[in-house]
């Protein structure tokens, strides 16, 4: 009979941990191609740097000023709403897995109308502010 | 559970994460091709130019790697990793076939898979940030508008899927999926995967990488193999796409003589949808920013919100 840990006992929860640590084992596939991918590169490759081709390309004219330059971002205000509304919707994916389990039937319907009323009032008073125009 | 067979899973889907990609990108070259009236390649490989994108590869790997001298080094030679490496990770739990024909199931698979998914564009903010360059910078801000913009009609949609299941596993979906699902959710499936697209910047939402204003966007600096992962995560984010809608939305295996060939079925409908992702890049033309912004916030999430009453109220009166 094959040694089985105590710890790789599904049913004692680490069911859990196998699977993340799959991912986890993946992960480091991925870097491993990824590093070989370039080392095969550096072999494979030419270097003849010369000052042009290190500069930035900016339409074939030779770039003015820095590459940061600065720029308004014009839309801060609703990466805010983004923001909030992604907070808000993280909550409906556990209430998703039970809204619908014996006992709770209608009271649970009346609340996501709530709190789906609440997100469109949101999206309703954003637009209506104008933060949902970009002309 | 063991190490063999995990490494096992794990080498399958990189294996798997190689091929797809490809394949996706030569039906890209023919049906584009096809459908404008020419041949598209012909010649690498002999029958039909099918070696195209091998022989892409080959001259990529051997290309010179460019860091301008004005660049975030680091920054800009992780870049392509992270837009990458994400879609491995995602591709290891979606389900393919049915008694556990899966690389990995995850409990919380759907949360997993919209998380790992987000990270993939952090890689184009990466690469737009780091390599000094305006219309880099143009476009890293422009993907960064369109994730915002995009990344929560795609969780609403998702979320109608989990609660029409009850669960958030992926194979727990597929399990609970009716044929009727399709209708009852089609309005969420047409969310998810247009707001998908638009997180991949495909056309007809691909502003941040207009080449006829802003160069290649956040790519415009790289060359050789650095810019192949960026394209090969393009691809591979179309195959994860395709496979995340067909799961959530079309029953994943489900279909005649699924016990046995679930994973067929799987593949087919994957592929019909990335078929139209190819469509759609031919028909549409390119979105302005602005009219890519009201999309978003003005008709998917205003559908989504409705997904969700639409499921919320099916679900109680049939339970």
């Amino acid at each position: 009979m094959e040694w089985q840990p105590l710890a790789a006992d599904p049913a004692a929860g680490s069911g859990y941990f196998d699977a993340y640590a799959a991912i986890g084992l993946l992960a480091v596939i991925g870097v491993l191609f990824v590093t070989v991918a370039f080392t095969a590169n550096r072999l494979l490759r030419p270097v003849v740097n010369t000052p042009e081709k290190l500069l930035a390309y900016e339409c074939g004219v030779d770039p003015v000023g820095e590459g940061w330059a600065h720029t308004q971002i014009r839309y801060y205000v609703y990466a805010f709403l983004y923001v909030i509304f992604a907070v808000d919707a993280i909550y409906l994916f556990p209430w998703a897995t039970v809204f619908a389990a014996a006992g709770f039937g209608a009271a649970t319907l009346v609340e996501m109308f709530v709190f789906i009323g609440f997100l469109a009032v949101g999206l309703l008073y954003a637009w209506k502010k104008g933060v949902l125009e970009w002309t | 559970m063991n190490l063999l067979d995990t490494l096992l899973r794990c080498v399958g889907t990189l294996a798997v994460f190689l091929v797809l990609p490809l394949v996706v990108g030569q039906a890209e070259h023919k049906v584009m091709a096809h459908m404008q009236g020419r041949l598209g390649p012909m010649y690498a490989g002999g029958f039909h130019g099918w070696a195209q994108l091998v022989a892409d590869g080959v001259k990529f790997a051997q290309k010179e790697d460019i860091v301008p001298a004005g660049a975030d080094r680091r920054i800009f030679r992780l870049a392509p990793a992270v837009a990458l490496l994400p879609y491995l990770l995602v591709l290891l739990v979606i389900p393919v076939g049915p008694n556990g024909l899966v690389g990995q199931a995850v409990d919380a698979g759907i949360f997993f898979v919209l998380a790992v998914m987000g990270i993939g564009v952090l890689g184009s903010l990466m690469a737009g940030w780091a390599s000094a360059n305006k219309f880099s910078l143009l476009g890293g801000l422009r993907t960064a508008a369109q994730l915002m913009s995009y990344e929560l009609p795609m969780l609403l949609a998702a979320a109608s899927v989990a609660m029409a299941a009850g669960t958030v596993s992926l194979p727990g979906v597929v399990d609970a999926f009716h044929w009727w699902w399709v209708p009852w959710q089609l309005i969420g499936g047409f969310v998810f995967f247009t707001a998908g697209l638009a997180e991949l910047q495909r056309p007809p939402f691909d502003m941040p990488i207009a080449d006829s204003e802003i160069i290649f966007g956040a790519y415009t600096e790289y060359t050789g193999l650095r810019f192949a992962l960026f394209l090969l995560a393009e691809y591979a984010g179309i195959v994860v796409l395709c496979g995340l809608t067909t799961v959530l939305f079309l029953g994943g295996w489900h279909g005649p003589f699924s016990d046995s060939l679930g994973w067929l079925w799987t593949l087919v409908k994957t592929f019909a949808l990335a078929f139209v992702v190819l469509w759609l890049r031919v028909t549409f033309p390119r979105l302005r920013e602005d009219q890519l912004m009201r999309f978003a916030w003005t008709v998917l999430i205003p559908l989504a919100l409705a997904q969700l009453a639409l499921t919320g109220i099916v679900k109680v009166a049939i339970s």
